[in-house]
């Protein structure tokens, strides 16, 4: 566990830099930490944030993401490059998603 | 009569049958268990059918041998739940009622789902060992092969059994390196996982001896489509893979007949209470092994330790009183690693797989997350303790609880 200033705000985060307080999240925080990913947000990042949000407990996974009606997962890829899921869910301020055994 | 209804008569199906029947008055209780399937395999078994280890003989035998007299046991294809009316629609129009309900319908591969994977090459050059026919397919393909790139590919999360296709490729290291075409061979691992496997420690582990044995592994690939011209498999961030032999872990979904039913997730698994095994949604439904999304391994192991807790749960839930068993997720898994050596790895929700020794603290005589030649034979006895005594829901000498005695947190 870490402290960090995220846009003017201190925050606890995990090693990885996972919010540990997801109800801290607002969309300046978010902006910062996609800024340190090298990811600009817009519109469609949002939609795709909010739906991962709302979300979470309930488990996610690319395939839902991807089922969402808000991008496909080919899209989902071109948002957040690399690790879509990951990176979404560390912007978005919840938990790092863990894969099932 | 009140009615007891098990849909499917795999592992978890059979195991409650036998328990039940032997709880429940005769006179009091019907149980009544349906599969589409006259013919019970032994899926583990499967893994060593590519290599000749085993054929298909050994791996399957009449359901009818495993469901006790005094349960109705009828084959038929299931159409749907209607939980509203407490009932189940077979197909051809014929309806069951039930009391209580257990869905033990497990989970099966889904080739459909990625696009090009069931296409020209299927089943002549891209095989899947989660099915007999398919497992066959790739002993034959095996036995005349020269030798290229071997891709082992998983398409999804979750899948049954997460250990097989790490076997596989174990296996078909010491193969190869048999028939002596081993430096022929290439042998590539591809997972959409961050590393070999989910749990840090058994994926160090587990890590270490894939590359011990010159097996590459390549982390965070998500097919997205498979490329029969090319002969490459591609993910949904471009990158692209090329084989000469695609062996593959199709997505695993629940059986349609949960989609029918209106009572899945995105991939047909039934949203379960993962401690009481009571579905998340239905009083009188309760869901055994691969079929339900308990955030545990799909594996024999689980659904044998979970049936003890169903089986607690299911004779209160009868007698209206409080489900008092909890389900831990106790998992527990021999692992092959090639050349008559295995590995071992005990789990549940909240322990990741530890080294140590099992069952007996400094005894064992099975090592966890050690590479020994006694894992290799607890993996063969398997067979015959599935066949004799886990289907028959027999007391095995181990606790169902994972417990922590003989682990060592580093
Ligand atoms: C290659 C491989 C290796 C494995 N190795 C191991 C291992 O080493 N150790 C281990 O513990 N586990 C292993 N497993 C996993 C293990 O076999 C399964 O997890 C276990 O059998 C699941 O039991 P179940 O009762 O949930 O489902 P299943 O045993 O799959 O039974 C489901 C049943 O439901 C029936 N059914 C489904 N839908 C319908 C329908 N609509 N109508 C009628 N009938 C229906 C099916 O015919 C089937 O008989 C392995 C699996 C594979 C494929």
């Amino acid at each position: 566990m870490a402290q960090k200033t995220i846009a003017g705000v201190n925050l606890e985060v995990t090693d990885e830099g996972f919010l540990v307080d997801s109800s801290q999240w607002t969309e300046e925080i978010a902006k910062e930490l996609a800024k340190e990913e090298g990811i600009e947000l817009t519109d469609k990042h949002f939609a795709v944030l909010n739906f991962i949000r709302e979300n979470a407990d309930a488990g996610l996974t690319i395939r839902k993401v991807g089922k969402s009606g808000i991008v496909d997962i080919k899209g989902f890829y071109e948002l957040f490059p690399g690790g879509p899921l990951k990176l979404s869910s560390k912007i978005a301020g919840i938990a790092k998603p863990t894969s099932c055994v | 009569m009140k009615k007891i209804l098990i849909l499917g008569a795999g592992t978890g199906g059979t195991i409650m049958a036998n328990k039940l029947r032997k709880a429940l008055d005769r006179e009091e209780w019907d149980i009544t268990i349906v599969d589409k399937h006259k013919t019970h395999y032994y899926q583990p078994g499967f893994l060593f059918i590519p290599f000749g280890i085993y054929n298909k003989q050994d791996v399957i035998k009449p359901k009818a041998n495993f469901i006790p007299s005094g349960v109705n046991m009828i084959y038929s294809d299931i159409d749907k739940i209607i939980h509203e009316e407490n009932k189940v629609l077979l197909e051809g129009g014929k309806v069951l009622n039930y009391d209580f309900l257990i869905v033990a319908t497990g989970t099966r591969i889904d080739p459909e789902e990625t696009p090009g994977l069931k296409g020209e090459l299927w089943r002549k050059e891209i095989f899947d060992f989660y099915t007999v026919e398919g497992a066959v397919a790739l002993q034959e393909f095996f036995e005349t092969w020269q030798g290229g790139r071997l891709v082992m590919n998983i398409a999804e999360l979750p899948f049954k059994c997460p250990v097989a296709p790490l076997e596989f490729v174990f296996l078909a290291d010491e193969y190869f390196t048999k028939v002596g075409i081993r430096d022929k061979v290439d042998i590539t691992y591809v997972t959409p996982l961050p590393g070999a496997f989910t749990k840090p420690i058994a994926t160090k582990m587990l890590g270490e001896l894939l590359k011990e044995k010159n097996i590459k592994v390549i982390p965070e690939f998500y097919l997205e489509s498979v490329d029969n011209k090319e002969k490459k498999i591609k993910s949904y961030d471009g990158q692209e893979i090329p084989f000469d032999v695609l062996t593959i872990v199709p997505v695993n979904k629940g059986d349609d007949m949960v989609e029918r039913s209106g009572m899945g997730d995105d991939l047909n698994f039934i949203p379960t209470d993962k401690y009481t095994l009571k579905s998340e949604k239905y009083e009188n439904i309760f869901v055994l092994g691969d079929a339900s999304n308990i955030p545990t391994s799909k594996a024999g192991s689980v659904v044998h330790f979970a049936a003890e807790v169903l089986f607690d749960n299911l004779l209160c839930a009868i007698k209206g009183r409080e489900l008092r068993a909890t389900f831990d997720g106790h998992a527990n898994c021999y692992i092959e690693t090639g050349f008559g050596k295995g590995s071992l790895i005990d789990f549940n929700y909240e322990t990741e797989p530890l080294p140590g020794t099992y069952p007996l603290p400094g005894v064992g005589p099975f090592g966890l997350l050690q590479n020994t030649k006694m894992n290799h034979y607890g993996k063969v006895i398997f067979r015959w303790i599935y066949w004799h005594m886990l289907l028959k829901g027999k007391e095995l000498p181990i606790e169902n609880h994972m417990s922590m005695a003989g682990k060592k947190k580093s």
